[in-house]
Formats: structure tokens, sequence, C-alpha cells
């Protein structure tokens, strides 16, 4: 038995791969070539020797430190390219020689030095331009001001007057002043003007603050500005308000001023004659050209400068953060200063081993090194890193697992079973070949455009999807098989494989649904007649089928869990663990009682589906039997397992003595064991023993879930199916007709689609992870993150 | 409901509890500030920082940094935290953050009334503000003339209203003047703080009552300290101190009629909390003393994270982040200045 089990073809996923520490002793010349070669290769987990050491003080800290500010510089130009709008498609990677490091960076330092100096400039320039474009906008609106404002002096201050004697309500003292103020011809006494131009976020601050400064002594005009402004600091339009300002003082003159300061309004002054002002404009206008002239070419300029850069952008980036990458690693290797080498270690998978080697030896040789790396086996002390070779339909399986917990190193892999298992429960739950057929389309959507699809970045959620893709897939494919089973299409049964067995007693079928139909001939071929559908037993028929279907079910996963717990035991305890071993067997000796009950059912289920209903009354009477049953040999099976536990641990006893020889750090478990006292031993047997009874009762029962969801999945799609659609098509309006279509149809594709797809789901997950794992899977282990320039790239985008 | 937060507070306060508990984690530690210490230059101590919570916010500043762009930009997280916490916050959790605030408005509002005074740019001026301490109109400051002016011009609209009852006075503003000003600002702040912790009742009240005690008898101490041998008159020094706090009103007395730094001591040493603070001074020492209440702060406030169902937690956590800018700005400036020698003088390490 064990040779056959072990003549076993291997299987990469069974278990993890099997790893080595190794060590590479790296002359100093050749260090950097073979860690970027070993990063091309992706095959080799470093580990972290300088982890006492802050990061500045390693010995490429100067290293890390260029590439950082490199990058920030290319952070620096990708913001630029953004903000100026560019899109900078990469030329082809082939047509450009790997750059070196210190040249790319003495470029990457001309460029930002370019960039920035225009910056200034054209920040500079579009100060002005701003400044003279505001002035030009306060010539236009304020000198509408000025003329209106003379003109209509004296009505403004009658209207004044009419408004203050009408409104008791408004302070007396202010609107004497103004009363005190108003007379007084415009251009005669101290009354003077400040124009100009202000944010309109601004204003009414702006506004109350000079009402306030000047007790209220000031007349504010203001309009808006047609043309809008660019920010030079966010590039963005901003609406200004043009504004004139009427007072009288000198005081109020400074305070004015300084609180248009405050709130960044530039004031312009404008003259009051007219040819003065035509004049102004005519200036102003002549070098708003000029400059606008002026800051078109440093555009130009500018977006040809960001072009050059934007052309080898992602290039250079994905250079410096590999070299990031490099020295970072190299950081992790220890230095030895005497003999002018580095030492690093690290985890490979044990078949990568040749490779290595062979880019060791193509890099010593790349760089004309003397001497070669020297590359070596070591012996582990802490547990290896789990590695898994998977392709693009095991990893989402994969990542459902490790979700739960990575698996401990070459323990067996419960995605391999999952692969199957996994869409089968959830079919179970959700078997409906309708809905089934819709998952199956949007899943082969995702796979049509795969490739388009994994090249871009996807919103969460999508990507979510993507990456369940083929597990979407299978869940369809074994939905639609578990759909006809139950033969329901949007819960409507089809007459696919034949007519079906049973036929009305008479042809009028009056009495369908009171007395029955008649067997006339073989039974449906394949799945449940369709002619169940309707019945009154319909229910109950189901029912009984789905429940012992979904104990069945669970029974067999949750075997095939302990079968595993065993092959798990046999593969550690082999060497070093006698104790596992038998704690197997006596857990699957136990699980025998639930195999002796499972025969039963199965007859009876066998009959019921080849049979009758009154045959229901003969399931009920072997349910009856089955009760002592399960109830008579508990004990008897208990104690069994207490027997082997005594028989057990004399033999772990014996097993301890030769084990303490062995120092593998799998066995300090079974050590700490075996060293406790027996009654604790006994007690901690006899707990784990009341547990796993326990435990299988209650598991069994969890998989009733099954049961459950699918009911609740037909029943719901019936609902729909009769009371909207069946329910809408009976009428001989076509609006409700309508009506009812859509609301089916959102029915469907929300409920039904999503969130019982979603529960279904989750309920799968949930029996894999508590009631399948919970049986065999440690789940401790750490995963493999080798040293791959592949990876990089993703973990940055 | 009082005494039952922990029925009631996550509600509307649990959200913003975990978020500040997350926050509280990311201060460094004094493994942090080890390495920091043994920094060679500014650009190692961004590269420490970088794998820090300040990471993000450091790592786009071009290579030749300085002190000041350092602080910017810790302060920046800061307030980036600040800022979502409020807007996450509810009444009456929002009023408690605004409340946090407030001193740093006296602040910005002393330091532009003083630059103004020596006639100092208003946009430099603007730059200097701690940006938690923001208003709108603050630039307006400027104008003002005299404190009236001040009070009527602009900081009406602000929260700081109220508290300038007391001290609107027509005369002309000069250094004294802002000086007695701040102090009575913060006065009468922290009674109104200590009085809305009060009223919120339960686990804040307790901790924040001990907080703000703590903050008012060291404000009391340092108006002391300061005022020693100016012509401030002992009624004006008394009127500085707030009424509420461990030194209320008997410590007072005493404090106002203090004329040296030895006589303070004697004072304090009579309260056994600041008992342990004081004799860890030789005497005639007050350099020290600063550092000494920093540390007693700290621990007070790290104590403040103790308990659960409380708005404590975030006038500590914002305490503790301008305690650790503080520590960073004098790292940064002792590396930049190569006195490293001198750096344990003032890091208060807090975890």
């Amino acid at each position: 038995m064990d040779d056959l089990l072990d003549k076993l073809p291997e299987m990469d996923l069974m278990r993890s791969e099997k790893m080595t520490l190794v060590q590479l002793i790296i002359p100093v010349e050749s260090a950097h070539r073979s860690v970027t070669y070993l990063g091309e290769l992706g095959l080799l987990q470093f580990r972290d020797l300088n982890a006492d050491k802050s990061p500045f003080q390693r010995t490429f800290a100067t290293q890390v430190k260029r590439c950082g500010e490199m990058s920030r510089k290319l952070r620096f130009f990708k913001d630029q390219i953004d903000k100026a709008g560019l899109r900078c498609l990469p030329r082809r990677h082939e047509l450009e020689p790997d750059i070196e490091l210190g040249d790319l960076e003495r470029k990457l330092a001309d460029h930002e030095h370019e960039v920035l100096e225009m910056n200034s400039n054209s920040e500079k320039l579009r100060q002005t331009y701003n400044e003279l474009l505001g002035f030009k906008i306060v010539l236009q609106k304020a000198s509408g001001f000025l003329v209106s404002s003379n003109a209509h002096a004296i009505g403004d201050e009658t209207e004044l007057r009419e408004s203050t004697y009408s409104n008791n309500g408004f302070i007396e003292s202010s609107s004497l002043l103004e009363q005190e103020m108003k007379p007084e011809p415009l251009n005669q006494s101290g009354l003077r003007f400040i124009s100009g131009i202000i944010n309109k976020d601004k204003l009414l601050r702006f506004e109350r603050m000079l009402f306030r400064a000047t007790r209220g002594n000031m007349l504010f005009n203001q309009t808006p500005s047609d043309e809008e402004i660019m920010d030079p600091s966010t590039s963005e339009m901003v609406e200004k308000i043009v504004f004139v300002v009427f007072f009288s003082g000198e005081q109020a003159r400074t305070k004015i001023l300084k609180i248009c300061e405050a709130f960044g309004a530039n004031c312009y002054s404008v003259p009051e004659d007219t040819t003065k002002q035509r004049q102004l404009t005519r200036e102003v206008l002549s070098r708003l050209s000029d400059l606008e002239a002026t800051l078109d070419a440093g555009t130009r300029h500018w977006n040809n400068a960001l072009n050059a850069v934007g052309y080898s952008l992602t290039k250079w980036v994905t250079t410096v953060r590999r070299e990031k990458a490099v020295y970072d690693t190299l950081n992790m290797l220890n230095f030895d200063v005497t003999k002018k080498c580095l030492v690093g270690e690290g985890w490979c998978p044990t078949f990568a081993k040749t490779q290595i080697h062979e880019v060791l030896q193509r890099a010593t040789s790349d760089s004309n090194s003397q001497v070669g790396v020297i590359f070596h086996v070591m012996h582990a002390v802490e547990s290896p890193p789990t590695y898994f070779r998977t392709n693009k339909l095991t990893n989402a399986f994969q990542e459902i697992i490790d979700a739960y917990g990575v698996a401990r190193y070459q323990e067996a892999n419960p995605a391999v079973y999952s692969v199957v298992t996994y869409p089968f429960l959830f079919a179970v739950m959700f078997g409906d070949w309708g809905h089934g057929l819709c998952l199956l389309l949007g899943a082969l959507y995702l796979l049509a455009r795969e490739r388009k699809l994994s090249k871009q970045k996807l919103g969460s959620f999508m990507e979510m999807l993507f990456g369940g893709r083929y597990v979407i897939l299978l869940m369809a494919l074994f939905s639609i098989y578990c759909g006809l089973i139950y033969n329901e299409f949007f819960s409507v049964p089809f007459h696919i494989f034949g007519g079906s067995a049973y036929k009305c007693r008479d042809t009028t079928c009056s009495d369908a649904y009171t007395a029955g139909l008649v067997k006339y001939r073989d039974p449906y071929p394949f799945g449940v007649d369709p002619s169940w559908r309707g019945s009154r037993s319909e229910l109950p028929y189901l029912n009984s089928l789905k429940m012992k279907m979904s104990i069945l079910l669970g029974i067999a996963q949750m075997n095939l869990g302990l079968i595993l717990s065993f092959f798990n035991a046999r593969f550690f305890g082999s060497s070093l663990d006698i104790r596992w071993c038998t704690g197997s067997q006596a857990d699957l000796y136990h699980v025998m009682i639930y195999m002796f009950l499972s025969p039963t059912e199965e007859l009876g289920e066998n009959e019921l589906f080849w049979g009758q209903r009154p045959l229901q009354i003969l399931l009920l009477l072997m349910a009856f039997i089955a009760v002592p049953w399960m109830l008579f040999p508990k004990p008897f099976a208990l104690r069994k397992i207490h027997m082997e536990r005594f028989q057990g641990r004399t033999y772990g006893l014996l097993g301890t003595s030769e084990e303490d020889l062995d120092v593998e750090p799998d066995s300090a478990r079974s050590h700490q064991g075996e060293e406790f006292n027996i009654s604790e031993i006994f007690v901690h047997q006899l707990i784990h023993s009341i547990e796993f009874v326990l435990g299988s009762v209650s598991n069994t029962a969890s998989y009733l879930r099954l049961w459950a969801l699918s009911l609740a999945h037909s029943e719901l799609s019936t609902v729909f199916y009769e009371k909207v659609l069946l329910l809408a098509w009976g009428y001989e309006n076509i609006l409700i007709r309508l009506i009812g279509v859509v609301v089916f149809a959102f029915a469907t594709a929300f409920i039904l689609l999503m969130m019982e797809t979603l529960s279904a789901f989750l309920h799968a997950l949930r029996l894999h992870w508590v009631e399948f794992m919970g049986k065999f899977f440690h789940g401790d282990g750490y995963k493999f993150v080798p040293f791959s320039f592949a990876l990089l790239s993703d973990d940055n985008e | 409901m009082y005494g039952f937060e922990a029925l009631t507070f996550n509600i509307h306060g649990g959200y913003l509890e975990a978020i500040v508990r997350g926050h509280r984690a990311g201060l460094l530690t004094t493994a942090d500030y080890n390495n920091l210490c043994q920094c060679e230059n500014l650009d190692d101590i961004k590269m420490h920082l970088s794998a820090t919570k300040y990471g993000s916010y450091l790592q786009n500043e071009p290579s030749p940094l300085h002190t000041t762009t350092i602080v910017e930009k810790c302060t920046l997280k800061l307030v980036d935290d600040y800022k979502h916490m409020l807007c996450q916050a509810t009444e009456p959790m929002s009023t408690f953050l605004e409340y946090i605030r407030y001193g740093h408005m006296i602040d910005n509002v002393v330091l532009i009334v003083t630059g103004t005074l020596h006639e100092r740019d208003v946009q430099e001026l603007i730059e200097k503000c701690h940006p938690l301490g923001m208003f709108d109109s603050i630039a307006t400051l400027a104008v003002a003339q005299n404190m009236r002016e001040l009070y009527r011009l602009v900081l009406v609209d602000t929260p700081l209203a109220p508290y300038f009852s007391e001290c609107l006075t027509s005369e002309d503003l000069d250094d004294m003047n802002i000086e007695i000003m701040r102090n009575t600002l913060y006065k009468a702040y922290l009674e109104d703080f200590y009085k809305f912790c009060q009223k919120l009742g339960g686990a804040t009240a307790e901790i924040m009552s001990d907080l703000l005690a703590f903050e008012a008898d060291r404000r009391a101490v340092n108006i002391t300290i300061n005022s020693i041998g100016t012509e401030l008159t002992r009624e004006d020094r008394k009127k500085l101190y707030s009424n509420f706090g461990l030194l209320y009103p008997y410590g007072h007395e005493e404090l106002a009629i203090c004329e040296d730094i030895d006589q303070v001591r004697g004072v304090m040493e009579k309260y056994p909390p600041y008992q342990a603070i004081f004799s860890k001074m030789s005497y005639g020492e007050s350099q020290m003393l600063d550092k000494a209440f920093y540390e007693e702060e700290v621990r007070r406030l790290c104590l403040a994270f103790e308990q659960q169902f409380h708005y404590g937690v975030f006038f500590a956590y914002m305490r503790l982040r301008e305690q650790e800018i503080r520590n960073l700005m004098w790292i940064s400036e002792c590396v930049a200045q190569n006195q490293k020698s001198r750096i344990h003088d003032s890091v208060v390490y807090m975890f």
C-alpha cells in the first residue's frame, strides 16, 4: 500500500513545492548583475540578513536614495505631462538601448532643470498676463460705472432718501452718514474710488469687510467679468468680479488698500477721463497680445520638452523601479568587507536550482568576474515557505484557499479538490439552467475579452469578477448541470429528455390535482420529471430529495477531508509522529459510523427515486430505525476511541525516545503534547473526541444549507415567474405586460442572479472553509514571495 | 447619556474613535526616534520617515531638504487627519474638534498682529501661521490698529469673538498688550472648553478635565515665570490665570505674589503631581521646565487612550502629533546643524 502511494505521479498542486534553503556568495563586482538576473528569473526569495539595521545604515542606502530621488523626478514629469494634457505613447522598447543608471540620473536632472525653469518663466509671464488681463477687464467695466455714477448721481441720491425714510428698521446713524456724504458732488470733495478685480468666492466677505472698516462710509459697485482668468497655481479657470469702491478720506484709502491686499484683490487705478481710458486700453491690449504670443511659444516649447520626456517615461519608470528593487535586495545581503563578497540566503523551489545556477554562471561571465558565484544548499531550521505553481484556472481557487490561510509547507492542498467541489456545491444551491446560462454568458464574455481586460486597470468590483472568471465559468457549467437535474429553467420545467413518465387518469385531467397522476412508462431518463411541477407533493418530494442529497454530499466531502487528514498525518508522521497517525485512524474509524448510516439512507432515497409516493412512509420508518442506530454505536465508538487512544499513547511514548534525535521543526508540537501528564492527555483527547463527534453531527447538519438555499432559490424564481410574469401576461393590456416583463427581468438580474449568486457563493465558501478544511487543514504557513521583476511592476501599478 | 457611553457612543463616535486609534498607532515610537537620531543628514531622515505615515507627504520633495519643509509636510499630515475626522464628525463631536483648533487660532491672531506691529509682510506672516488655526479673514487682521478694531473688524466673525469680552480696550497695540491679550484669550478659551467638556459629561468630562486642568496649571506657571521682573501687577497677573485646575484658587493666590523662580517652585511643590516635575530640576533652573512639562503632558495624553468611549482621544492624538512634529523639528534642526549631541535635550519620547 505504501509503495503504491509513493509511486503515484506527483501532482504540483497536491502539496506545495519542495523548497530548499540556499546560500549565495557573490563577488562584489558581479553582485548587481547576478541579482538583476535573479530578478528576471523570479524564483528566489531572499531572506533579510540585516533586519536589525535601519534602512539608511545599509550598504546600498545611497543607491536606494538615488533611485528614490529619480522616481520622484519621474513622478514630477508624469504630473507635468498630465497637467499639459499630453498623451505620450511609449515608443517601442526594443528601439532604445538599456540605459545606465548614472546616465539616466544625469538625463533626468537635466530634464527636470529645464522643465522647472520653463515653469517658473511661464508662471511669471502668466502672472503679468493675468494682471494685464485684469486691468483690461477693469478698464472696460469700471469705466461704465464711472460714467453711470456721474450721470445718475442725483437720481441715486433721491432714491436713497426714499428708501431710508420708508424703512424705519434701518440703522439711523449709517443712513445719516450717507445722507451727509451724498449731496457732495463726485469730483469735488475727497470722494475717490478704487477699482479692481477679485475672485468671486471672496466677494461677499470682501464687501462686508469694507463696510465694517469704513463704517459703511463707502459705495460698492460690482459686475461680473465676462472672461475667466486662469489661476496659475492650480491652472483652473476662476470667475472674477470687477468692483469699484467709492469712499472719502485718506485713512479709509489706506484701510481699503490693505483689505484689498489681504483678500488678494488686484487694484488698478482707472483714470476718470475717457480719452485717457481709451489710450490706456489700447496700450494694455497691445501688450496683452505680445504676451499672449510669448506665452503660446512658451507652452509649445514646454509641450515639446515634455513630449521628449514622455516618449521614454514608462521605460525609465520601469528601469528605476527595477534598480531600486535590486538595491533593496542587495541591502538584504550580508556584506563581508574582508572577503570582498556578499553573502545572501534565500528559499527557492528545489526544481529551480539548476536554473538559478545557470543564471548565476551567466552573470559571472557577463560581468567578467574572475571568481564565480558560490551557490550551495543549506540546512534549514525554520519551516520553508509555501509555493504552488498555479495556472490561470487554478489560481482563483488557490486564492480562495489562501484567503482562509496559507497552507503549511507540504500540506495537502484543498485547492485541488475545490476546483470541482466548490462550483459543484455552489451549483447545488443555484441549480437552474436558465440562470446558469446567464452566468455562463457573463463568464464567456469575460473570457473572450480576457486579453484586453487583463491589460487595463479595472475597478475593484470588476477586478474581483475578472479574477474569478474561471470560477464563474465552472460555477455556471455546474449550475446548468444541476439545473438540468432539477429540471428548472427560470423555474419552468422542460421536456428535454423525452416525455414525462406520468399521465392523467382520464382525458379531461380533472382530478390531476386531487387524485394524482398515473405512471404509464419508464421513468424520466435524466433529472426530475417535469410533471412534478405544480403537483401537491412537489415540495415534499423535492425537499426530501435535496435534503438527502445534501447530507450525502456533505458526508462525502467531510470524508474526503478526513482521508486527507490521514494522508497528512502519514506524510508528516511517517518519519516522526506515531500519535498523529493513530489519532487519525481512530477518527477514520469513527467516521465509519456515518458511513454505516449513509448506505441506509442511500437505499431509501434510491427507492424513493425509482418508486412512488407511498414509499415515503417507508422512508419515515427508515428514519425511525436510524435514530437508535445512530444513538447506540456512539458510546461504543467512543469507548473504542479511548482504547485506541491508550494504545496510541504507549506507542507515542516509545516513539518520543527516537524522535528526540530528530530536530525537525514540525515535531515541536507533538513533543510538547507527549511530555504532558497522561491524565491531561486523556482529558484533552476526551474533549477532542467529544468535540469531533459533536462537530461531525453539527457539520453534517450544516450541509443542510445546500438544501435550504436551493429550495429558496427555486421558490423565489417560481414566485417571480408566476406572480409577476404570468400575472402580467394574463392582462390584455400591452403596457401591463411590458411592466411585468421589465419587473421580471430586473428581479431576475438583481435578486436571483446577483444576490443569490453572492449568497450561494458565500455558503459554498463557508462549507469549504469550515466543514471541509477544518477537518485537516492547518493553514499556518507563509507564502513564497520570490524576488521578481514581473511581480514588482504588478504591485506598483 | 451620562454614564452610559458604552451603550450609545459607537452610534456616532465609533468609526472616528477607530480612526483616531489607528492614527495613534502610526505615531513614531522610541525605536523610530533612536533611528532618527542616528541620521547623518536630512535625506536620511526623509528616508526613514518614508517608511512611516509621513511617507506619502515627503516623497515628492526634491532632494536638498530643509527643516521647514519637513515640518510643513508633517503638519500637513496632521491637518489632513484632522480635516478628515472633522468631516465625519457629528454633533457634539464636531464642536469638540473645533475647540481643539481655537488655541491655534489665538496663536495665529497674535502672530499676525505682532508681525504687523513690526511691519512685516502679511503674506510672509500668513505662511508662518499654523494651518489648523486659519480662518477666512485672517489676512485682514493687519488692518486693525487697536483691540476694539481688531474685534469689530475681523474677530467678530470667528469663534474667538466671545473670548474677547475681557480685553476690549481702545489702547493701541503694543507687545505687552498683545501678550496680555493672548493670555486673556487663552484663559477664556480654556475655561470655555472646560465648561463644554463638563457639559458633555461622562468619560469625556473626566478625562478632559484632567488634561485641561494640567494645561491651565502649566500656563499659570509659565505666566508667572515670564512675568517676573515685568511691570505686570500682581492683580493683573492673577487675572490671567484660568479659573479651574489643581492650582485654583489657593495656588493662584500664592503664584501671584512670586518674585523669583524658587518661590514658584516652593508653591508648586505643595502639589504632589507637580512635585515630581520640579524635583527633577536643580534650584534656580527653569530651562528644563518646558521639557519636564511636555513629558508629563505626553504621559497624561497617552493615558487618555487607556479608556474607551470618550472624546479625549481626539484631543490627545492631536496634541501627541504636535509634540511629535516638535520632536521632528528639533531632530532635523540638530542634524542639519551638526549638533547631534543635543538631540536628546528636547525630544520627548512617547511610546
